[in-house]
């Protein structure tokens, strides 16, 4: 932070000018603060802005969850008939299974593999800064962009580009996206690759903070690099770890844009998440109110989520 | 302090023939696999590439063909979309987010903490959750029944309410000294000059924070603008590339050529600006 610290002690000799005057405390408190109404004017833009494209959206994602949704039509009250749709349908229970393994997938993948990034990658000199801003650009690229680029990469014959790696190893090819055996992890693993080096960022800012004479003191007791991670890095990340697992768990029940672009739900709906279900049945098939009900259940189940990490972490840290 | 404990691992003090050796596999290692799909890409928007299996690293027939026949089908038009969208979300974000900054940061007023909750409890809640009930709000605005949808505003309005600016610019702004508005106010300052004149020029490194987030953020928008866009006209880059893959007389060299445009503005502002992203990132992960 740069805030510069020579001016207000400049600024303060003229205090005591102020308090020579005392006004009624009514009157000095509006001279300060301007009139009640200030602060408002200032925060209305964002409130309108607010109000209009999250409040009421969320209200209306409820009250619609509630209702059979007809444009022009009127709506008709259902009581919990959309939950019970939503609930008792056999291609809703499949996509939550799916948005639960990616959830799950790309959570413990991107963390393993980002903490591994930062592990290797911590260091102040020239080559590893360059390493590491060249291993964090899948992150700034638009998602929209590494879909199609994993989507040629992932080209199901053999000349495609990953199957004529994996052939150099003897393996393959593989069908990735176009298999229904195989397109989850692809989508996974896709996922990862964008997810890992952000995981990389957070970690190496938590490695920075600690303590350099902790490790000094484990060499000078002896300890192997293999107990420092151990005993001193990996508690030291505690905090680091609670945060990017409730951040990257919301990522993946919410995943759509890149499942959207890479399989669209399919092969044989072997992909398809909670969220591409909701678009297609909100948006393409026009059952508006069944779609809102998925959408409130997976809102819950993020904020059961998130709830579920802080009280864990108020009782670990107490 | 000895090198070896400057980092967790003490890659850095390794100097052993072998253990360099194996420091170098590695980090090529890490390079091809998060690097090398985005060279790929590099290489492919500049080369001949008629079919999905000639994706490579090296270039085999250098050509600029890709990017004419991307112009021709129109990624001009969606880039310029993508660069108004762009332009007018993250003026009207950040405008928004200084000024909300400024109310919640520097006075106290009834009601202030529920506001800030309010906005606050927005950053629980994912886009996506809302994207269905947005769309049918969009079609006809509350009170004022305006219709959004099929134009740039539609994708540009909504941006404006984002909770993670407000946070930034609050917690920046309210460690801007309380004499230095004091003293403005005995000189007779309003609001308005405080705010212009004395907390806003204090808050570049957070405006810079903001600004790259923002603008990364905006750039990566899929969702929003899928929903508000009725036909080609008003779509963005990234929305276009889907389409452009549908046509199958569309070679994967033209497609890496308008996903090469699609990703160098983002690219372009996180290594230019760096120092903020990484900065933003670690505050806005670690506050949480």
């Amino acid at each position: 932070m740069t805030v510069d610290h020579a001016k207000p002690a400049a600024v303060g000799a003229d205090r005591p000018a102020v308090k020579r005057t005392p006004a009624p405390k009514a009157r000095r408190r509006s001279d300060r603060d301007g009139k009640w109404w200030t602060p408002w004017l200032f925060l209305a833009p964002a409130l309108i802005l607010f109000v209009y494209f999250k409040f009421i959206p969320m209200i209306t994602a409820v009250t619609m969850s509630f209702q059979d949704v007809q444009p022009y039509l009127g709506n008709q009250w259902v009581g919990g008939q959309n939950y019970s749709t939503v609930l008792g349908d056999e291609a809703f229970h499949s996509a939550i299974w799916h948005t639960v393994v990616i959830a799950i997938g790309q959570t413990a993948g991107s963390m393993i593999i980002g903490l591994a990034l930062a592990l290797l990658m911590e260091g102040q000199s020239k080559r590893l800064k360059f390493l590491r801003s060249a291993a964090f650009l899948p992150v700034v690229v638009p998602i929209a962009v590494v879909a199609e680029l994993w989507r040629i990469m992932y080209h199901p014959t053999e000349d495609g580009m990953l199957n004529s790696i994996l052939g150099l190893v003897g393996l393959g090819p593989s069908g990735f996206i176009n298999d229904p055996d195989s397109s989850m992890i692809s989508v996974i693993i896709t996922g990862i690759w964008r997810g890992a080096p952000y995981d990389m960022m957070i970690f190496l800012a938590g490695l920075a903070g600690i303590d350099r004479g902790l490790y000094e003191a484990a060499t000078v007791d002896g300890a192997s690099r293999w107990r420092k991670i151990l005993h001193v890095t990996l508690p030291g990340l505690r905090s680091v770890f609670s945060i990017l697992f409730v951040l990257a768990a919301i990522r993946g029940l919410r995943v759509f844009t890149e499942v959207f672009l890479l399989t669209n739900g399919g092969p044989n709906g072997s992909t398809e998440v909670a969220m591409t279900l909701i678009y297609k049945l909100g948006l393409e098939q026009n059952r508006l109110g069944v779609g809102a009900a998925g959408a409130v259940l997976l809102f819950l189940a993020t904020l059961v989520l998130t709830l579920f990490v802080q009280v864990l972490r108020r009782r670990r840290d107490a | 302090m000895t090198a070896a404990n400057d980092s967790a691992l003490g890659l850095d003090a390794v100097k052993s023939p072998a253990g360099r050796i194996l420091k170098f596999v590695l980090y090529a290692l890490l390079l091809l696999v998060f690097a090398g799909p985005l060279l790929a890409l590099l290489v492919s928007a500049f080369n001949d590439v008629s079919d999905p299996t000639a994706l490579s690293v090296v270039p085999s027939s250098p050509t600029l063909d890709n990017f004419g026949i991307a112009f021709d089908l129109g990624v001009g038009m969606y880039l310029l979309n993508s660069f108004l969208v762009v332009g007018f979300g993250l003026l009207l974000q950040v405008v928004i987010s200084v000024l909300a900054g400024y109310a919640l940061a520097r006075k106290k007023f009834r009601f202030m903490t529920f506001v800030l909750v309010a906005i606050l409890a927005t950053l629980m809640l994912p886009e996506e959750i809302l994207a269905i009930p947005l769309s049918l709000i969009l079609s006809d605005l509350p009170v004022v029944h305006l219709n959004l949808i099929g134009s740039l505003a539609g994708m540009i309005v909504p941006l404006g309410a984002w909770a993670f600016s407000i946070l930034v610019m609050t917690e920046f702004m309210k460690d801007v000294p309380r004499e230095l508005e004091e003293a403005a106010r005995i000189d007779g300052a309003g609001d308005l000059r405080i705010f212009a004149q004395i907390i806003l020029p204090m808050c570049k490194p957070a405006l810079g924070v903001i600004g790259v987030f923002g603008f990364t953020m905006i750039w990566d928008q899929y969702l929003l603008p899928l929903l508000v866009s009725t036909d080609a006209s008003t779509y963005t880059l990234p929305l276009a590339l889907r389409t452009l893959r549908i046509d199958t007389n569309v070679t994967p060299g033209v497609i890496m050529a308008a996903s090469l445009l699609a990703l160098l503005p983002s690219v372009a502002a996180f290594l230019f600006f760096q120092r903020s992203f990484v900065r933003g990132l670690a505050s806005g992960a670690l506050k949480g």
